[in-house]
């Protein structure tokens, strides 16, 4: 069943297109990208390229308009525990404590009741949530709610885990600890991980191999190595190698995040931003 | 009567005592008796709220009947006549009287039955459709329609149609209070399907989950706190339309009471039968909280 490729994500021009009452909206256009095995790859680009609809359709929930997402050479067909993901937004079940939380894919599995709660306690203590683990997720931070996502990811052991901005809403000490949690879960269990996030630092200091993608209708625009050697220290962000990529990333993003506002700040829009603001037609004003 | 009394000496300390006896159990072994003073003191400290708003609602209550009181022996008259209202010392009267007496108890007794079986039997075939038609469009689009209609029926002015569709007046009277409480508890379950999280939903999925798995792991619990607001105003609709049907149909049951005690000039009568209703369906909706903890533990489910 594990075979030679475990973990092996390969996008061949890769389009989606979403219909809409205003008509078809190219969310994503011919992307191309694979994850090796064990990999650890991320996504940049401007809000509203597609990032999270590559992830979707990477999860199973959504299916290409055109080109082919495969998982070890095999088509996504679905949802599957094979393919753990993170969302955006905190997604744990406030009705299960946090050990419950994290023996969910297990039960779904059919694992016997004594050897989830084994599992579930080991994996809790490796992230050091032990002493949480019969809380309610309202209880626990930001920080805390993230882990236990990732925790429960990666409790029925998928093969590849997909992560949409997962450290978004946290502060900068706790985004610091977190990506070394994340790292160190990774290097244990080797699985290829697909991360998507706006921060450059944090796309450097975690991955392989970065992805920048282009403007709506969101298309590859750079496939940059990231040659720093692991296992990663903070100190190393303010390397000259480090500071060399943020600085070429930088650039590359800047461009489309521009592209991304001209094309969607047009006229009318400041029409009605200038009218809500200030009571007043913006043609009187200029 | 005699024998409540007797048993109540033996049920006192039997309810106080697991309270205490933990503190006592921890103050033996420690060296300092601080702790369970410590932990009283914590208590009132946290539940100071409460204590407060007891205080506040028993002061109110007294007043209320210190005022219905002065109106009543003073016969007061402005517009509204106080004349023939019976003072809280008359239905205190009758109530030791009534409670005495086994008929009254028969009648609380066949009221609350009719709630069981009406709430019950609305609750078992509310819920349940609401969580299909939330979960299915189809069956949604099928059985609103005639929900959307019926619902503003009253279920009183379902009384007349009640007695004609059913054998008995016992049967047609259930079938007030099942109609009573049916639409706010399917209404609101589906509610509660509506506003499921979708981003659960996905989750759920992505770690391995099937339809029917989802169904009862995500989109039940979280409609849950809907489905108890919906058990809440349900039973609060199941008394109103339970009341109304015995005091136009029934034979037994408090309404009866309430109305004939009218009928038969027994004016203290009218106001028991009133306390008795709200303290019934006071102590039900009591009874839905105290399931919706058990059903809900932590209380953290939104
Ligand atoms: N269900 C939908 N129907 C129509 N358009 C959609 C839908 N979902 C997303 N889009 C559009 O597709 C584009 C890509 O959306 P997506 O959420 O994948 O972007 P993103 O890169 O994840 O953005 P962000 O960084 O803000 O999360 C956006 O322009 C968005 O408006
Ligand atoms: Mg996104």
């Amino acid at each position: 069943m594990a075979g030679t490729a475990r973990g092996l994500i390969e996008v061949h021009d890769f389009c989606l297109r979403y219909e809409t009452m205003e008509g078809a909206v190219d969310a994503v256009s011919d992307v191309s990208l694979n994850v090796q095995p064990g990999e650890f790859v991320s996504i940049v680009g401007p809000s509203g390229c597609g990032k999270s609809t590559l992830l979707n359709a990477l999860a199973g929930f959504l299916t290409p308009s055109g080109g082919t997402v495969t998982v070890d050479g095999e088509a996504i067909s679905g949802p599957s525990a094979d393919r753990g993901m993170i969302f955006q937004q905190y997604s744990l079940f406030p009705w299960k404590t946090v050990r419950e939380n994290v023996e969910f894919g297990l039960k779904m599995k059919g694992v016997s009741r004594s050897e989830r709660e084994r599992r579930a306690r080991t994996l809790l203590g490796l992230a050091g949530l032990t002493p949480f683990e019969n809380h309610y997720p309202d209880r626990l931070s930001g920080g805390m709610k993230q882990r236990v996502g990732i925790v429960r990811a990666l409790a029925t052991g998928p093969r590849i885990l997909l992560l949409d901005e997962p450290f978004g809403a946290l502060d900068a000490q706790t985004r610091l600890i977190m990506q070394q949690i994340l790292t160190n879960m990774w290097q244990r269990l080797k699985i290829s991980v697909l991360f998507v996030t706006h921060d450059i630092d944090e796309a450097i200091f975690l991955s392989d191999r970065i992805y920048v993608m282009t403007a709506r209708p969101g298309g590859i625009k750079a496939e940059v190595a990231v040659p720093l050697p692991r296992p990663r220290e903070p100190s190393m962000t303010l390397s000259s190698e480090f500071l060399g990529l943020r600085r070429g990333l930088m650039s590359l993003i800047r461009e489309e995040s521009i592209r991304a506002m001209g094309g969607e700040v047009s006229l009318d829009s400041l029409k009605g931003l200038a009218i809500n603001l200030e009571g007043q037609d913006l043609s009187a004003v200029l | 009567m005699e024998a409540a009394l007797r048993q109540l000496p033996e049920t006192v300390p039997a309810l106080t005592l697991p309270a205490e006896a933990p503190a006592k159990a921890k103050a033996g072994p420690a060296p300092l008796p601080a702790v369970p003073t410590d932990r009283v003191a914590r208590w009132l400290r946290l539940h100071r709220g409460q204590l407060r708003a007891m205080a506040l609602g028993l002061v109110s209550i007294a007043i209320f009947v210190a005022i219905w009181q002065l109106l009543t022996v003073n016969r007061a008259t402005f517009y509204v006549r106080f004349t023939n209202v019976p003072s809280p010392a008359d239905v205190l009267d009758r109530a030791i009287l009534a409670f005495h007496n086994p008929i009254f108890g028969e009648h609380i007794w066949m009221s609350c039955r009719r709630i069981v079986y009406g709430f019950t039997l609305a609750s078992s075939v509310a819920i349940p459709l609401g969580l299909l038609m939330g979960r299915f469009q189809i069956l949604r689009e099928i059985v609103f329609p005639i929900c959307e209609f019926t619902r503003p029926i009253p279920a009183i002015a379902w009384v007349p149609m009640a007695i004609m569709l059913w054998p008995t007046n016992e049967e047609s009277i259930v079938f007030i209070t099942f109609l009573g409480s049916f639409f706010p508890i399917l209404i609101n379950t589906l509610q509660g399907m509506a506003t499921v999280d979708p981003v659960l939903v996905r989750a759920a999925r992505c770690l391995g989950a099937r339809e029917a798995s989802v169904f009862r792991e995500v989109y039940l619990p979280a409609s849950l706190p809907q489905i108890f607001t919906g058990l809440t105003v349900g039973m609060g609709v199941a008394w109103v339309s339970l009341i109304a049907a015995e005091m136009i149909s029934g034979q037994f049951g408090i309404g009866y009471f309430t109305w004939e005690a009218y009928s038969l000039v027994q004016y203290s009568d009218i106001a028991l039968g009133m306390i008795t209703i709200g303290v019934l369906g006071l102590g039900s909706s009591f009874a839905i909280r105290v399931l919706g903890r058990i059903v809900m533990p932590g209380g953290t489910a939104r």
